[in-house]
């Protein structure tokens, strides 16, 4: 820190410009490398995800609901990891289940985690008999496991991309609201919202202008492990073949007929699929990890 | 003491009510009821007369006020009575809790599995902090949780027919008439689910651990001159495992949720393959039912160790 003044100090006197937003985020960016050597590999992984499912179309060799090779056709130099049961291309529709793992992700996390933060904060605001029955609500909720909410929402909606997001999103609510209130309770306890509170300030700015913010870390975290958990359900819903359409390619319908049946006909079926929710799941939260430790260094290493 | 027991019971009613509130609640909201995919078929390609339409509402009173149909439904659940299946057109409930007994079999072979390793391996890693087993034991619980468990059960089955060229007995053999059998069954999904559950163990436990670790009565348990094992055994462990039980039963959910996979591709004749088969025909008080038992079994569950937590740990009854 000290260093830095100086440092700063020493390039005003020579009349050169102190490091700019670019270098000082570059800084920061490599010092978390450094310091986070799993959290940086987490991070390549999301990256590479993000590259894989904007650039499908170029990347793909074939398009993923044609039938161009054989069925159960092993791998090859035509088809690198081998075509499926009708003789689809499994890269191709690898590459392109890249988009929907991440639409899927990205869509339950923004509505959900951004939902359940702002009930999370308006009932704990409103307060009184509404917190109270809501928190039986959570508990009730919570006594669900987040696969079976999943399973009950899709038995009474039509299967798409939108209802397998609402699923999920369902299944997030309670656990998330529950984190978020224990948060904003600590958080009206600090001084300086009590201070906020007694020049006058109204709730709604001591909300955005106090609470908010200071939730943004934890926001960040849930919204890395909860990436995660949806992409874990949207492949198990599919697994079970009642989430994503079968026509889509997604990782978890890539691996249904991968199971019992077909062990013997096509092995590579099993691997490449269920590698890539693996690793994109490990990515997430290896980052959420390292976020979480740079965000609030009182867990560091647990 | 008698209070806390009291109070955290009365917490339970409430919770279990509005448990059953929800899992009605999610069946009365769907845009056209039951009825309609009766009548209609599965694609929704039949055609019905109105007639038709309003008999079978009567049949099946759904054109009764919501809050009759609740308090029917209810009464009937409070009876043991959970309806009857729309599909097979008779009563479920036998059934299903013949299901739900082996799902819980497998849940509960699944999560001593789980505990036997994951408590071993937190403690390793918490005492050893940073070192080689350390680190080892957190790559192991971090492929725990990022591995699907439908993706090592497709594995599993893979190295079995690859490897042994052996699959396991898919015919299901009831535990008190085969016991062998039926482990020799349940043993392999069993260690799948037990899979998951015994990462995300692992972890609290060696955190926990690491908490304890710190305290000041450990620090006196050493300068007694106790022995390590003696201090870890007894002072650290006794006082880790407190948080760990009780996270572990709220883990009882979502390990129950691993298990409908499981179920699905060991061919255990569980409740999953009940949910599933129920949710493709559309089939609602079965879904009902199940989501219902779980909620049940998880909320009972969570209610005894509340309460074996208050008994264990004088801290919580007063505050």
């Amino acid at each position: 820190m000290i260093d830095q003044t100086t440092e700063q100090a020493t390039l005003a006197r020579e009349g050169l410009p102190a490091p700019g937003l670019a270098a000082r985020s570059w800084t920061g960016f490599t010092r978390f490398v450094r310091t986070k050597p799993l959290g940086a590999i987490g991070g390549l992984i999301v990256l590479l995800l993000v590259v894989v499912a904007a650039l499908a179309p170029v990347l793909a060799p074939y398009d993923p609901r044609s039938t161009p090779a054989l069925p159960w056709e092993a791998p090859n130099a035509n088809y690198w990891l081998g075509a499926d049961y009708v003789g689809r291309d499994v890269l191709s529709r690898l590459i392109y289940g890249a988009r929907i793992s991440l639409y899927v992700g990205l869509g339950s996390v923004v509505v959900g985690i951004t939902g359940s933060f702002i009930i999370g904060v308006a009932l704990t605001y409103i307060g009184g008999i509404v917190d109270t029955v809501s928190q039986r609500i959570v508990d009730a909720l919570m006594s669900l496991p987040g696969l079976l909410i999943a399973l009950a929402i899709m038995a009474v909606v039509t299967p798409s991309l939108n209802t397998v997001i609402l699923a999920i999103v369902i299944g997030m609510i309670a656990p998330v609201i529950r984190t978020v209130r224990s948060q904003v309770l600590s958080l009206r306890e600090l001084d300086y919202v009590t201070a906020a509170t007694a020049i006058g300030a109204p709730p709604w700015r001591i909300i955005l202008r106090h609470i908010v913010p200071n939730c943004f870390a934890t926001y960040l975290v849930l919204a890395t492990y909860y990436l995660g958990f949806a992409i874990i359900i949207e492949s198990s819903l599919s697994f079970l073949g009642v989430g994503t359409p079968p026509d889509q390619p997604s990782w978890g319908g890539m691996l249904v007929r991968a199971a019992s049946a077909h062990v013997k006909a096509g092995p590579w079926l099993a691997i490449s699929p269920g590698l890539a929710i693996f690793l994109v799941v490990m990515g997430f939260n290896l980052l959420g990890d390292a976020l979480r430790d740079v965000f609030d260094p009182r867990l560091r290493g647990r | 003491m008698s209070q806390y027991l009291i109070r955290r019971f009365l917490l339970f009613i409430p919770t279990m009510l509005l448990a059953t509130i929800l899992v009605f609640g999610l069946f009365s909201i769907v845009p056209g009821d039951a009825a309609v995919f009766l009548l209609t078929g599965e694609d929704a390609s039949g055609t019905v007369t109105a007639e038709d339409f309003e008999r079978l509402r009567e049949d099946l009173g759904l054109n009764r006020p919501i809050y009759v149909q609740y308090a029917d439904w209810l009464w009937g659940v409070v009876r043991g009575d959970l309806g009857i299946s729309l599909y097979y057109g008779q009563p479920f409930g036998l059934e299903l809790v013949e299901r739900f007994a082996r799902t819980f079999e497998l849940a509960v072979l699944a999560i001593v599995m789980a505990f036997a390793t994951a408590v071993p391996l937190g403690i390793l890693s918490a005492m050893k902090q940073d070192s080689g087993m350390d680190y080892a034991s957190r790559v192991i619980a971090l492929l725990g949780i990022a591995m699907p468990t439908f993706w090592i059960g497709v594995l599993v089955i893979y190295a079995l027919v690859y490897g042994t060229g052996w699959l396991p007995p898919l015919e299901y053999a009831h535990l008190w008439e085969d016991p062998i059998q039926n482990l020799k069954l349940m043993v392999l999904p069993a260690a799948v689910i037990g899979f998951h559950d015994m990462a995300f163990t692992a972890r609290v436990t060696r955190s926990a651990m690491l908490e304890v670790m710190r305290e000041d009565y450990m620090r006196t348990a050493r300068s007694k001159g106790l022995r390590e094992w003696v201090v870890v055994g007894r002072h650290a462990l006794k006082n880790a495992l407190l948080p760990v039980v009780t996270v572990s039963g709220y883990q009882f959910g979502r390990l129950l949720g691993g298990v409908i996979i499981v179920e699905q591709i060991f061919v255990v004749p569980g409740v999953g393959n009940f949910l599933i088969d129920a949710i493709n025909h559309r089939d609602f008080p079965v879904i009902q039912g199940v989501i219902l038992m779980t909620a049940a079994v998880v909320l009972l569950l969570n209610l005894i160790i509340d309460m074996l937590y208050g008994i264990l740990d004088p801290r919580i009854r007063y505050s």
